[in-house]
């Protein structure tokens, strides 16, 4: 299929694909690094680009309160917040997942206050882990332009019925121009298609009248939350038909993990989001140097993909997990956590610790992940390396 | 239309019995009453609140048409998002069932309106939604046992404010939320109680016609939060206009408008105050200044309310 080469930044290029899912309604409070998104977004709409209706609320708790009252009245909904904003939203994101409601949103990483601060970490989406969204991490404008497409098939699949985060770095990739190819309009229209409206239920549908979101207490809470928790064992199916499909029609062929010079590794590099592609880099320049290193990029991260993970480091000589969040008073990172309970009781499990790095903002280059290798040789010589450890920080 | 009995009595009632609303609750009343003018097309969103839960416990549901409870502080927020999706997806010709109107109605009580749900009601009357609020105002937290808030007045009281030796119950004026939402200069807001009921029905009728945002603030005399025989619900209502604690008026595109006068000379706010349990102390020896600034308070603002309607008229 013919494709457009083209020049965007992440920002633009999740609101192209949003665009060409054709959303009926967007509802969205500004944050930077999120506001270029809407931004772009809202020229669509001004030129007739796409007819979804706005609305631009006065807070995000208001943005994700309306992106309910959508999606629950049967529109396809988008909406997209960082930091701060995801915080405030809070409360909601919960019960857009437990409403079954497939809405999409961009979620531009950025740090947590406080202190206040703009740039790149993942404690906000990190805080959003358990909340019952799907979550994909992002290396660069391409994958995110990606995901911005299939997320609304993921979503909406009548085995899935989830909200989907699409996280990509904020400045890192929000604010960078990249090369990346695009479908045209229509070739993306007919991959996405129009929402289903015999799908779920929808408030507009007042011959059937349905009851959304009643008190629900001891006697079948649990069942309804059991019910969520089938819908997260369902989805890997759905998203890899998904990916496959996508796959076959782009020549991007994507997993929920990717494996990075894997294969005769003996030392692997975790990480998701931008860093994958710094990492790379060094991995490449050991590799010439007859170091066995790769790396295992997690870019689904809600449903967590266990086994694949498991697989792709068990026999390994030493991991290292890179989390761009502090769990704090916890044990390791919230990417760590998963990942080695994840080996838990496998014979041939490997070594693996884990380096807190990038808070706030703060530059990861190469240098540091070159250190973090260093570090995983001297595990797997036999060195004794604290479980949980810091990188680029001035101690 | 003219509203009577006759053709109320044939609307079909869409809060279906066997809810658990407390026994002389005059909130459910309110919620029937708005609904049979509403009708079947409707949409309703519902704060978090007494109203919400003891209306749709799971597996049970009063409500006969769409229904939606998210939180407590933006069910305005939510219903915005529903009317917005009404739009969209009418206009591409996507509606499951065909109709050119719905009507999406809001309720919450005082706490999720006053208070915690302000900002989401203050920015879905700027937007402009095609939507009514409707505030059943018991003044205080019910829901939650009976606490304070914006909408209770000085001198009564609450679990958070109890009168004791020292603090003899709230000690500040209520919210004035009506006026708030006059200031947002949307097409229509009104102050009714249920007792009132050809006026509710008027004004649910008025606020549904409107091309815009509509708001109503709807006394609601609470049998548990109060202290009162639950047999006088509808009158503590009506004396609450008599008093001209709660005046019925509307303001119609920035005109204010007195929909009832209350007989003169005005009944004494002590008239009011005597049934409610919370409002004991303020008849006793030391406590005559709480009355004494009760009543100078609705005097104020009844003469105030009189001077907009003179200054607002044709």
């Amino acid at each position: 299929m013919e494709q457009r080469y083209v020049g965007l930044t992440g920002n633009e290029a999740v609101a192209t694909a949003f665009k060409q899912a054709r959303p009926h309604v967007a509802s969205a409070f500004p944050i930077t690094p999120q506001t270029e998104m809407m931004h772009k977004y809202a020229e669509f709409v001004a030129n007739g680009e796409v007819d979804t209706e706005m609305i631009l609320v006065e807070s995000e708790h208001s943005a994700m309160s309306a992106a309910v009252g959508a999606a629950a009245a049967g529109a396809r909904t988008m909406t997209a917040t960082s930091s701060a904003g995801f915080a405030l939203m809070w409360e909601v994101v919960y019960i857009a997942a437990s409403l079954r409601l497939p809405i999409g949103m961009a979620m531009v990483n950025r740090a947590l206050s406080g202190n206040i601060n703009i740039h790149c970490d993942h404690s906000d989406a990190m805080g959003g882990r358990d909340s019952g969204w799907i979550q994909f991490y992002c290396e660069n404008a391409q994958e995110a332009y990606d995901h911005g497409l299939m997320c609304w098939r993921i979503g909406e699949h009548p085995d899935v019925r989830l909200p989907v985060m699409v996280n990509y770095d904020g400045f890192i990739i929000s604010h960078t121009a990249e090369s990346l190819h695009i479908l045209d309009d229509d070739d993306a229209w007919r991959f996405v298609g129009p929402k289903r409206q015999d799908v779920g239920y929808t408030l507009l549908d007042v011959e059937n009248p349905v009851t959304v979101g009643p008190l629900d207490l001891t006697d079948y809470y649990f069942e309804h939350k059991v019910a969520e928790m089938a819908a997260h064992e369902r989805a890997p199916r759905v998203i890899d038909a998904v990916y496959r499909e996508y796959g076959e029609l782009t020549g991007r062929v994507y997993a929920p993990v990717e494996r990075y010079r894997l294969d005769d590794a003996e030392l692997v590099i975790v990480v998701l989001g931008s860093t994958a592609g710094t990492a790379k880099e060094v991995v490449d320049a050991y590799r010439e140097q007859g170091v066995k290193v790769g790396l295992l990029k997690i870019r689904l991260f809600r449903p967590f993909p266990a086994e694949a993970v498991a697989a792709a480091l068990a026999g390994r000589k030493a991991v290292g997990v890179m989390d761009r969040s502090a769990s704090f008073g916890g044990l390791g990172g919230p990417v760590f956590t998963e990942v080695r309970s994840a080996l838990y009781r496998r014979p041939d499990a490997p070594p693996v610790h884990d380096w807190i790095y990038g808070l706030g903002g703060r530059d990861c280059d190469t240098t540091q992940i070159a250190s973090l290798i260093d570090q995983l040789r001297d595990v797997a010589a036999g060195k004794e390396l604290d479980t949980v450890n810091l990188l680029g920080v001035r101690l | 239309m003219a509203v009577n009995l006759q053709t109320l009595s044939k609307r079909e009632n869409l809060l279906a019995g066997g809810h658990r609303a407390c026994a002389g609750c005059t909130g459910a009343n309110i919620l029937k009453q708005v609904m049979l003018t509403a009708g079947p097309d409707t949409v309703v969103g519902n704060a978090t609140g007494c109203m919400e839960v003891v209306t749709t416990i799971f597996p049970y549901t009063a409500w006969k048409v769409p229904f939606i409870h998210t939180a407590f502080e933006n069910a305005a927020a939510t219903i915005s998002g529903a009317e917005t999706a009404f739009r969209a997806l009418k206009k591409r010709g996507e509606l499951p069932v065909a109709r050119e109107k719905i009507h999406f109605i809001a309720f919450g009580g005082d706490g999720g309106t006053y208070d915690i749900g302000l900002q989401s009601l203050s920015g879905a009357m700027e937007r402009g939604h095609n939507m009514l609020y409707v505030c059943y105002d018991n003044e205080a937290y019910m829901n939650t046992g009976i606490q304070r808030s914006g909408a209770t007045p000085l001198g009564a009281h609450t679990s958070t404010t109890p009168v004791g030796s020292v603090h003899k119950g709230k000690e500040q004026h209520r919210k004035d939320l009506t006026s708030i939402m006059v200031a947002h200069n949307i097409p229509y807001v009104a102050q009714t109680t249920p007792f009132h009921w050809r006026d509710l029905q008027q004004k649910v009728e008025k606020a549904l016609s409107v091309d815009g945002p509509a708001f109503l603030n709807i006394l609601m005399p609470c049998t548990v939060g109060w202290g009162f025989d639950p047999a006088i619900g509808m009158e503590l209502a009506k004396v609450a206009v008599e008093t001209n604690f709660w005046p019925l008026f509307e303001v119609e595109n920035g005109r204010y408008r007195l929909t009832y006068k209350p007989k003169e000379p005005r009944t004494p706010i002590a008239e009011w105050l005597k049934p409610q349990r919370r409002f004991q102390h303020v008849f006793r020896p030391g406590n005559e200044h709480i009355l004494e600034e009760l009543q100078q308070k609705v005097d104020d603002d009844f003469a105030r309310l009189l001077r907009l309607c003179e200054a607002t008229a044709d």
